[in-house]
């Protein structure tokens, strides 16, 4: 296969990773400082894309609509933060999945009564269409680099908070012990309110990125939300590294497998089942590579033992 | 327990008795819905014996709902069209005969869930939860990009698979082999509950540490359970997929996973006949609600919000009390 085709798959791959990156972080944020499994993740993602979406059909602006998707995403997630997710932290995993299973429900129908059953759709900026030109002759979209760009901003963002602010002192110390960061005066129900509309903003963010390349419709946030699943439990829950890695890793894979598996069958099969056998394997790929890392690092790549 | 075993006996001889009188008023609607709720209960009893039993928060039993569920379209499509299921190592044909399809069903599903739970149990907590559902996932996609069983459209079959003496197409005699396998499952499940394993399953749930001193690998419990549980659950899926004569990868979905999980939530963890009012109250409100609104499942959705925050326990923990439910 020729070299152009690798590159350009590898850097879909990089902006799928980035992508689930956004969507991780928040996931993994939300474990690591309130212990709390999170399934409406996805419905936040979603809620980006349809004020993203929304915001663009009444302003044609798309600066406008990502800022949309962000304050959208963020409101919805102190809302449910006050109203559910607070009387859940002291529950076990069971109550979490359940209670958060049930927003899924709510969040999913009501955004079907309020916006039908048809997908909507975010067109991107005349600004980011087209192609640009890299090394060797690449002409690559210049969306998706934008994507990229901005989610490498973002991961670099999220590092510099978490290690050089005062709230990210203060999120690290949550993580390590809560009881002892609210007996020294930080106010916790803030903090976490706060970590929980970060992670809310970010995978509103993603939803409007992403609402621009595909449609926008409901039940779009959880593939994405099992995949961060799978990226979370391949970097270790509570690891912002580990979510980084595994979402490149994810990203990659998933997107190489899909076009270099059917190639490599094709070498010794005939043409429609080796597409078929290949693509059937590339559907499972990022499950094999789970179940791998679990073998050897049950707690995942930067999981704390 | 007195309470308990009340409700016990009114929800079995609900069972016996709406489909009777569906029956004789000519209503097979009804009963084709009733046959939905005991197919459901089976598969909330199966994943009760590894969430309830074993405190094993599974999120992924759709994966044995659907193998149930394609291990019937599979053999069916096969017998049905006359072509041989394999031709290497074995000749094998399929077949169109319920109990062999069942007996398949709950040796693949069996086989998975022990597949499943060896990488699975191997982590705890949030980890088992989310990969249990990623390998559930895994399985949605497979069976999406598949092309020879039907890949995203699903299978359909002509007619019902046979059971000797019966006609299956009937919908009061179908009921009545779901309501037999019901009364089997819950039996069996009943007696493995109080059987020196599952007192020890207990055990292992609630004090691993303290089982493992005394000799005991809480390991291998968890994965018998979850086997178990797995193989019931994948009858179940089996039994639903002759109900709608017709298997899709949607058996697989996430979805399936979190309904097999309310099922469980909705009638209350951790009691052998809790699967089964939740079951029957899932398919009430499906009723009810449906017929209100076509968002209905914003309404489940409240509901489900209410049961887990203020009524944990479900249904037989508000009229029982919580003297059993999980901890």
């Amino acid at each position: 296969m020729s070299l152009i085709l690798f590159i350009e798959q590898a850097l879909n791959g990089l902006q799928f990773g980035i992508m689930l990156f956004l969507m991780a972080s928040g996931l993994t944020l939300v474990f690591g400082v309130m212990g709390l499994i999170n399934l409406a993740h996805g419905s936040l993602y979603m809620i980006g894309a349809f004020a993203a979406a929304a915001a663009a059909a009444a302003t044609g602006s798309f600066l406008l609509a990502l800022a949309a998707s962000v304050i959208f995403a963020a409101f919805a997630g102190v809302l449910i933060e006050i109203i559910v997710i607070r009387r859940l932290y002291a529950r076990d995993h069971l109550d979490q999945v359940l209670a958060t299973f049930a927003l899924i429900l709510i969040f999913s129908e009501g955004t079907r009564w309020v916006f039908g059953s048809f997908p909507l759709f975010l067109d991107r900026p005349d600004w980011l269409a087209g192609t640009v030109s890299l090394p060797f002759g690449i002409e690559y979209s210049l969306y998706r680099l934008a994507i990229i760009l901005t989610g490498l901003v973002i991961a670099a963002g999220l590092f510099w908070m978490i290690a050089r602010t005062r709230i990210g002192i203060r999120i690290r110390a949550g993580e390590n012990d809560r009881e002892m960061i609210g007996a020294l005066g930080v106010n916790i129900s803030l903090l976490y309110t706060f970590v929980f509309a970060l992670g809310a903003g970010l995978a509103g963010f993603a939803g409007a990125l992403i609402g621009a390349i595909q449609s926008v419709q409901v039940g779009m946030g959880e593939p994405v939300l099992i995949l961060a699943f799978v990226v979370i439990v391949i970097g270790g829950i509570g690891s912002i590294k580990g979510a980084l890695v595994g979402a490149i890793l994810v990203g990659l894979t998933d997107t190489l497998g899909r076009t270099l598996l059917p190639m490599f069958f094709g070498l010794f099969m005939d043409a429609s089942s080796a597409t078929s056998i290949g693509a059937s394997l590339a559907s499972m790929s990022i499950y094999i590579l789970m179940a791998g890392v679990l073998l050897f690092r049950p707690k995942g790549l930067f999981g704390v033992a | 327990m007195r309470k308990e075993t009340a409700l016990n006996t009114a929800l079995l001889a609900l069972l016996l008795a709406f489909p009777l009188w569906a029956w004789a008023a000519d209503e097979p609607f009804l009963i084709t819905l009733t046959t939905r709720a005991v197919i459901f209960a089976i598969a909330g009893i199966g994943l009760n014996v590894a969430l309830g039993f074993g405190g094993l928060v599974s999120l992924g039993h759709a994966a044995f709902f659907g193998i149930g569920g394609y291990a019937m379209g599979v053999l069916a499509f096969h017998a049905q069209n006359y072509t041989p299921l394999m031709t290497w190592p074995l000749a094998l044909d399929g077949t169109t005969s319920m109990p062999v399809i069942w007996l398949v069903a709950i040796i693949l599903s069996a086989l998975l869930a022990l597949a499943i739970g060896a990488l699975s149990l191997r982590t705890s907590g949030v980890y088992f939860i989310m990969i249990t559902l990623a390998f559930a996932q895994m399985l949605f996609y497979f069976a999406i990009s598949w092309p020879a069983y039907g890949g995203e459209d699903g299978l359909s079959i002509y007619i019902r698979n046979g059971f000797p003496g019966l006609n299956t197409m009937d919908p009061i005699q179908f009921y009545a082999i779901c309501y037999a396998l019901l009364l089997l499952v819950l039996f069996f499940v009943w007696r493995a509950a109080r059987s020196r394993f599952g007192l020890m399953l207990g055990a292992a749930r609630q004090n691993p540490e303290r089982v493992r001193a005394i000799g005991q690998t809480p390991y291998r419990l968890y994965l018998v359970a979850f086997t178990l549980s797995g193989a019931i659950t994948g009858l179940a899926g089996a039994l639903f997929a002759d109900l709608n004569r017709f298997v899709s990868p949607s058996m697989f979905s996430w979805q399936t996973s979190g309904e097999i999980m309310v099922f469980v939530i909705l009638g209350g963890v951790g009691r052998v006949f809790g699967p089964v009012a939740g079951a029957v109250l899932f398919i009430l409100l499906e009723h009810i609600l449906g017929g209100l609104s076509p968002y209905w499942h914003i309404y489940l959705g409240a509901i489900l919000l209410g049961v887990v925050l203020f009524a944990r326990g479900g249904l037989y923990g508000l009229i029982a009390g919580r003297e059993v439910a999980h901890d």
